[in-house]
C-alpha cells in the first residue's frame, strides 16, 4: 500500500505548531506525571520507613513501574487525542476529505504519541533521578524492547479507543483517557503478577505489557534481560496490532455506511 | 412504466456544448438508505468541465447526503460514482488530490493562526511552493491581513473566506461547496458568489454547490438539479426550473414543494 512521509510529516506538524502556539499544553504532559511521582514516590518511602522488612528495590520497582507506564499511556494519547482534537475543532471531514490514507492518519498520530513519550520521559527521568536516585540506564539494553513494545501497545489501544469513540460518537470520548486504565490494574504494572488472584493471570498474561512489566522488576533486581518475556510481548503486541487494525478498520467501514462519520465530525 | 425526465434548456448552445464534453464527475443511480430511510434514490446526474452545477431542496432532500458520497465521506449502498472517469472509491486518493471541498458545517482548527492551517493543508495537498500559492490566495480573497490571526477569531466571512483559500491551494479541477455562504451578510456573500463565477470562467474550474440561497444558485450555477425526498424533481436552467412549475421564481417553487404545494411531477 502506498504510502506518503509528506502527508505524515503534515499532519504531525500542525500538532507541533499546536503546542508551540500554546505551551500551556506541555503543563498536561508534565504535570499529573510529576503529581503520581511525587505522590507515589514518598508513600513508598514513608512505607519503607515503616517496615521492618528489606526492600529496597521497592522504590525502584515504583518508579521505574510509572515511567514505563506512561510510556504506554501517552502512547495511547498520542492517537486518541489527536483524533478528539480533530474532532473538537470539526476538522475531521477536512481531513477526510483530503488526499490522507487512514494508514497514514493512524501512522501521525503514533508519531505524535512517540513525541509526547519524549516529553514526559524526559521529565520523569531527571525528576526521579534527582528526587529519588532512580536511573532509568539501570534497564539497560532492555530499554529499547521494553519501550518499543509498551509504545505499540499503547498505539494499538488508542486506535481501539478511537475506534470506539468513532463507533458511539462524542459521547464515548471519555474513552480515550479511561480505556489503558482498564488494564492497569491486571497489567501488573506496580506490583508483580502472582500478586493477583489465579483466576485474574490468564487475563493478565493476555496483555502484552505485562511481561514488559515483569521484565523490568527482573532486570531491576539485577537479573539477565529477560529475552523470552520481550519476545512473549512481541507476539502478543502483534495479535493485538492485528485486532486492532481491524476492528479499527470495520468501524470506520461502519462509520462511512451509516453516516456517522458525518455526525460525529460535524457534531 | 412511462419515466419522464425533465432536462430544461433554453441557452442550447452553451449547454449542449456542456453536455457534449466528457462529464468530469458522473454519478449514476446512487441510492444511500440508513436502515428504512431512503435518503437517495437513484440520483443520476453529471458536471461537464467548467459547469457550475446547482443542488437544491429542501431539509432532508438529499443534497447532503449526495454531496458526502461525492466525496467519500459515506459509502452508497448502490450506484457509482466516477470522477475524471475514475471510478471513486479505486481511485479515492487520485481523485481526492485533484478536488477540494468548502462547507459551512466544518472549520480548520481554530487554535492555529491562518498562514499555519493553510501550510498544513497546502502540505497534506502536495503544493509546491506552497508559501507563494498561500500568499497569493490571501491576496486574491482580500485577507492578507488575516495571514496571522487566529482562525478562531474570524469572523463568519472572514472564515469563509479562509476556508475558500483552503479549498483553493490545490488547483482542484471540481470545488465542492455545502452552503458556503450561510451566516454571510449579503456583501460577503455578493463578493464570494463574484469570486466563485470568476475562478469558474477564467481557470475553468467546475463547481458542485448545495445551498438553500436562491440569489446563490441564480448567480452561481449554469444548471441546477431540485432534489426532493431522494430523488430528481427538476433539471435545468435556473431561469427555466420554476417556470416549468408556473413558480415565479425558484424561491417561490422551493416554498411551494417544502409546503407540498407543487405536484412532483417529473421525479425520476
Amino acid at each position: 500500500m502506498p504510502f506518503s512521509i509528506n502527508t505524515v510529516s503534515a499532519l504531525v506538524l500542525r500538532y507541533v505548531y499546536l503546542y508551540t502556539r500554546h505551551p500551556v499544553r506541555f503543563v498536561e504532559l508534565i504535570f499529573w506525571p510529576l503529581v503520581d511521582l511525587f505522590v507515589w514516590g514518598f508513600l513508598t518511602i514513608y512505607l519503607q520507613k515503616q517496615s521492618t522488612v528489606e526492600f529496597p528495590t521497592s522504590l525502584s520497582f515504583l518508579i521505574g513501574g510509572m515511567i514505563l507506564w506512561d510510556v504506554l499511556f501517552r502512547s495511547q494519547q498520542g492517537v486518541a487525542i489527536s483524533f478528539l482534537e480533530d474532532v473538537w475543532t470539526r476538522n475531521l471531514l477536512n481531513i477526510f476529505v483530503a488526499p490522507v490514507r487512514t494508514v497514514e492518519y493512524v501512522a501521525a498520530t503514533c508519531l505524535v504519541g512517540v513525541l509526547r513519550v519524549s516529553v514526559t520521559l524526559l521529565v520523569l527521568t531527571v525528576v526521579g533521578a534527582l528526587a529519588y536516585g532512580f536511573q532509568i540506564s539501570a534497564l539497560g539494553f532492555s530499554l529499547l524492547p521494553f519501550f518499543g513494545n509498551l509504545m505499540l501497545f499503547g498505539w494499538f489501544l488508542g486506535m481501539i479507543s478511537t475506534a470506539l469513540i468513532l463507533r458511539w460518537g462524542q459521547a464515548a470520548e471519555s474513552l480515550a483517557w479511561a480505556v489503558p486504565f482498564f488494564i492497569q490494574p491486571f497489567a501488573a504494572v506496580f506490583y508483580p503478577l502472582s500478586v493477583l488472584p489465579v483466576w485474574l493471570q490468564p487475563l493478565a498474561n493476555a496483555l502484552p505489557c505485562t511481561p514488559i512489566f515483569e521484565g523490568m522488576r527482573a532486570v531491576l533486581a539485577g537479573q539477565a534481560i529477560p529475552w523470552s518475556l520481550i519476545q512473549q510481548a512481541l507476539i502478543l503486541n502483534s495479535i493485538w496490532g492485528a485486532v486492532a487494525t481491524w476492528f479499527f478498520a470495520a468501524n470506520l467501514r461502519h462509520v462511512r455506511k451509516t453516516g456517522l462519520l458525518v455526525k460525529v465530525a460535524t457534531q | 412504466m412511462i419515466q419522464l425526465t425533465l432536462v430544461i434548456q433554453t441557452d442550447l448552445s452553451n449547454d449542449a456544448q456542456m453536455l457534449a464534453t466528457t462529464p468530469i464527475l458522473q454519478a449514476d443511480q446512487l441510492v444511500k438508505c440508513y436502515g428504512e430511510f431512503t435518503a437517495l434514490d437513484g440520483l443520476t446526474f453529471s458536471l461537464a468541465p467548467g459547469e457550475s452545477l446547482g443542488l437544491l431542496g429542501v431539509n432532508g432532500a438529499g443534497k447532503t447526503t449526495a454531496m458526502n458520497l461525492l466525496l467519500g465521506l459515506t459509502t452508497p449502498t448502490s450506484g457509482q460514482v466516477r470522477i475524471f472517469g475514475l471510478d471513486f472509491w479505486k481511485h479515492r486518493i487520485e481523485i481526492l488530490r485533484q478536488i477540494n471541498f468548502s462547507s459551512a458545517y466544518t472549520a480548520l482548527p481554530s487554535n492555529l493562526l491562518v498562514w499555519q492551517n493553510l501550510t498544513v493543508f497546502a502540505k497534506l495537498y502536495g503544493v509546491k511552493n506552497f508559501k507563494q500559492k498561500i500568499d497569493s490566495l490571501l491576496e486574491m480573497l482580500d485577507i492578507t491581513h488575516l495571514r496571522k490571526s487566529v482562525t478562531g477569531k474570524l469572523s463568519a466571512g472572514e472564515s469563509t473566506r479562509v476556508n475558500l483559500a483552503k479549498s483553493l491551494l490545490n488547483d482542484p479541477r471540481i470545488l465542492l461547496l455545502d452552503e458556503p455562504t450561510a451566516s454571510l451578510d449579503p456583501d460577503i456573500a455578493d463578493r464570494v458568489r463574484k469570486l466563485l463565477r470568476k475562478l469558474q470562467k477564467e481557470n475553468g474550474l467546475s463547481i458542485l454547490y448545495t445551498s438553500h440561497n436562491m440569489r446563490d444558485i441564480e448567480e452561481v450555477c449554469d444548471r441546477l438539479i431540485f432534489l426532493h425526498g431522494g430523488k430528481v424533481l427538476a433539471e435545468g436552467t435556473p431561469g427555466d426550473v420554476h417556470e416549468r412549475f408556473n413558480r415565479s421564481s425558484l424561491e417561490d417553487l422551493f416554498i411551494g414543494v417544502a409546503r407540498g404545494e407543487v405536484e412532483a411531477i417529473g421525479i425520476q
